[in-house]
């Protein structure tokens, strides 16, 4: 019969219409709320989503993955009296791997000897020539910079920013990276005791 | 499930002692064949040997040697490993080589870059024109004295940028003019634009008028300009199109509108930092692209890839294939006037996927995700379950509820059915690879052909059909949906577990001197690099095989004889996507 074919798709384009109302109403009855929340938007992405897919941006946000990079930032240590102990050693690893060529770092020398001190004195990242590949987070050797959630950036003018604007706290990074920072967390106490029993066994031995 | 026997013992020298040489540089391979007798190397290799399907013409520059060498790659579609030949020719401007349009019509648009963009002119060429830069643009941007307006160093990373980076803008630096290259006696003011005559010059009966031009009616024949914006917006591709009434009587594709020269950024990068780059080729299947660049540089490296990452990199070019499919089939519906419904059915499958990509690699299109011996990371359990969730149990039925929404509805098949697009012979000679080579009842897939990674401990099929018209290209699509799947479901279980690098991680890899090319079955068709390696951090020359963009050269062929109004639909049977057809 000419049309059946039609008819079949239409099938296919009302069901999923319906479906829509119903997954409203089985929510409804079970006192859950659809939409605007966390619940709702995890259920629209999920394996069991039918009917209404959209996620209203930006009333609701999709639900990032631990892994979603957006831009870097710098990450800091909270130490005693509020003092920021930041992580980059200015060794310069992510300025020469990144794929763009958007960071600049400026190595602070010591003002009396004119060695290099392992702290930078300035830190730009050209954020709108960022292509938030995560190469400089991946091989940082300290856990120094890290790919940042936070991807509402949008702005009128061109955003180069520094080192007191790339400065994120560590409890920050914990908040976004819970799993990568405890992975981190413990490779470094492993480390330290390592360490420290070597020290034990040489100090013994001798 | 067997290999293709190998048919590398192949004895060019032993067949034409007198001009072809082998190549004997260390870590180069394949013959050396003199430029005066390159066609009928070239019309023995096809006919003889049955070598019907070129792969890749390029040129690299041998600026210190004072040589340019056109490299050809030549393939079976019955399988097996290709051939490589060379011809060199000394750098004078320009470089003269013959053309191999006559041997493999596929050579069309690849000698046309070769010549934009290295300037080696191919005698014999009928329609040799710039094809990624305007005309009117002065010098040869992969010629290695080339520099581009921006230019900073020769290689990356820049001295500027640690330890003293002080950050500047690099067009404060080097403002735009200082570098430009402009034709002799070229003003602004009084400049004319009259390249375009050339274009339609091109076109067929255009040689028999004076009075050729834009949109102006010749008789029966008028030239039609489609773009550069709407061919439904696969990206900015303009065509123009010489119509006899409503038939196409003869087009050409211009492009370029999305060209940043991929092939230079690339030599001025090192090899890892290339790796975000080729996510923006084809940017549906950025996991297609890494993984055709990764398996190229781990050749020349000779590194092996660890257990587990061979299994998750194909768990993610097989999700990506499906996703291209679904937006394939979608855009096919759109460009064929019924908007939105069935493009948005097949986009949120498409997202569902995306979403995997996003949770492993942190983006969702540009997934940056491989590495040389291995991938990124592992990936976490909770995508896992949700790739296992999708494989196992809605894209099965998502994708039979897609069949059932489309495939038997009585418009769609009145559109497609019957409404040619390649024969095999056709095809093979254009050098149209992926499913509209397949859809032609060519059986060639890479992932059999010339089996990579760990495709050759999979069962599945090659999706082949016969009839190679549109309904056929399009059921195609279904077809290697399913084997994608079938492939997945065998992955996910035989997937052991283990590091997923067999190197340490490193930003700066060694690469010892040599050549490579190497070649995946993307889903657009067959997806090659080829990388020349001195030694150095930064690759030689670096060049990408485009499907997309070598699978276009076909479109006049396609496209001579049939209705304008089949022509949108025609060209998303090709499945183009700007960012790989321009680079």
């Amino acid at each position: 019969m000419y049309g059946k074919g039609i008819l079949k798709g239409l099938g296919v384009t009302l069901k999923r219409f319906a479906n829509t109302y119903l997954d409203d109403i089985s929510w409804w009855m079970q006192g859950k709320k659809r939409y605007y929340t966390t619940e709702g938007v995890a259920h629209r992405s999920s394996k069991n989503t039918r009917g209404i897919f959209t996620v209203q941006y930006p009333e609701e946000h999709l639900i990032l993955p631990e892994e979603f990079r957006f831009v870097p930032f710098l990450v800091y240590d909270e130490k005693e009296e509020g003092k920021k102990e930041i992580r980059c050693t200015s060794c310069g690893i992510c300025a020469k791997v990144c794929p763009p060529q958007c960071i600049w770092i400026v190595r602070t020398n010591d003002p009396n000897t004119g060695k290099p001190v392992p702290e930078p004195k300035d830190f730009f990242i050209d954020m709108d020539i960022c292509m938030n590949c995560g190469f400089c987070a991946e091989y940082c050797p300290f856990d120094a910079i890290k790919m940042d959630h936070d991807f509402d950036i949008a702005s009128y003018g061109r955003n180069v920013y520094n080192l007191e604007k790339l400065s994120k706290s560590s409890s920050y990074y914990a908040g976004i990276r819970p799993l990568n920072y405890q992975k981190e967390e413990d490779a470094r106490k492993a480390k330290e005791a390592a360490k420290a029993a070597k020290a034990e066994a040489s100090a013994t031995a001798a | 499930m067997t290999a293709p026997a190998s048919t590398s013992t192949l004895d060019l020298v032993a067949r034409f002692p007198d001009f072809v040489t082998a190549d004997t540089r260390p870590g180069f391979s394949g013959f050396i064949v003199k430029k005066e007798n390159l066609v009928e190397v070239a019309t023995a290799l096809r006919d003889e040997f049955s070598f019907d399907l070129l792969s890749s013409v390029t040129g690299v520059d041998y600026i210190a040697e004072n040589k340019m060498e056109v490299v050809y790659h030549a393939h079976r579609t019955t399988g097996g490993p290709g051939i490589v030949f060379k011809t060199q020719a000394d750098r004078v401007d320009p470089v003269e080589v013959p053309s191999l349009i006559n041997v493999w019509a596929g050579a069309d648009f690849q000698e046309r870059e070769a010549w934009d963009l290295m300037g080696i002119k191919f005698t014999g060429h009928p329609d040799l024109r710039r094809i990624l830069m305007w005309e009117g643009f002065e010098g040869h941007p992969l010629r290695k004295d080339y520099k581009e307006a921006f230019y900073e160093e020769d290689v990356k990373p820049y001295k500027s940028r640690w330890p003293e980076g002080n950050h500047s803008y690099v067009e404060f630096k080097n403002p735009f003019r200082d570098n430009l290259k402009l034709p002799e006696g070229f003003s602004l003011d009084n400049y004319q634009p009259q390249n375009e005559d050339q274009l339609y010059f091109s076109l067929e009966r255009s040689s028999m008028r004076n009075d050729i031009g834009h949109g102006k009616e010749l008789g029966d024949h008028m030239v039609v300009n489609m773009g550069p914006h709407h061919p439904s917006t696969h990206g900015v591709l303009r065509v123009a199109v010489e119509l006899n009434g409503e038939t196409i009587t003869s087009l050409k594709p211009v492009m370029g509108y999305l060209h940043r020269n991929h092939d230079k950024i690339g030599e001025r990068n090192t090899y890892l930092q290339i790796m975000p780059y080729t996510d923006r080729l084809d940017y549906f299947n950025s996991m297609a692209n890494n993984f055709g660049y990764a398996v190229t540089v781990e050749k020349l490296m000779k590194i092996p890839v660890a257990e587990r990452a061979e299994y998750i990199r194909v768990i993610m070019a097989e999700l990506s294939r499906i996703q291209n499919h679904f937006i394939f089939i979608g855009m096919l519906i759109n460009d064929l006037g019924s908007m939105y419904t069935p493009s948005l059915y097949a986009f949120e499958e498409r997202e569902l996927i995306l979403d995997i990509f996003e949770a492993v690699s942190g983006a969702r299109m540009m997934c940056n995700y491989f590495r040389f011996g291995g991938v990124v990371r592992d990936i976490p359990e909770d995508a896992m379950q949700k790739i296992k969730d999708l494989v196992f149990d809605r894209l099965p039925a998502k994708t039979d509820e897609m069949e059932r929404f489309l495939n038997e509805n009585e418009v769609l098949v009145a559109r497609l059915k019957g409404v040619h697009l390649l024969n095999a012979e056709e095809a093979a000679r254009h050098s149209v690879t992926g499913p509209c080579l397949r859809a032609a009842g060519v059986p060639y897939d890479l992932r059999r052909a010339d089996p990579y990674s760990v495709y050759d401990r999979f069962d599945f099929d090659v999706a082949v059909r016969y009839n190679g018209d549109m309904y056929d290209n399009y059921l195609i699509r279904f077809d290697e949906i399913r084997q994608s799947l079938r492939i997945l479901e065998q992955a996910l279980k035989q997937i052991p577990g283990g590091p997923i690098n067999s190197q340490k991680p490193q930003y700066q890899v060694r690469v010892p001197a040599g050549e490579a090319y190497g070649r995946v079955e993307s889903p657009k068709g067959e997806l090659a690099y080829y990388v020349v390696s001195n030694g150095k951090p930064n690759p030689y020359r670096y060049h990408v095989r485009a499907p997309s963009f070598v699978n276009l050269t076909a479109v006049e062929t396609i496209c001579k004889g049939v209705k304008i109004a089949d022509f949108v639909a025609l060209l998303a049977m090709l499945d183009i996507v700007m960012g790989e057809v321009d680079r």
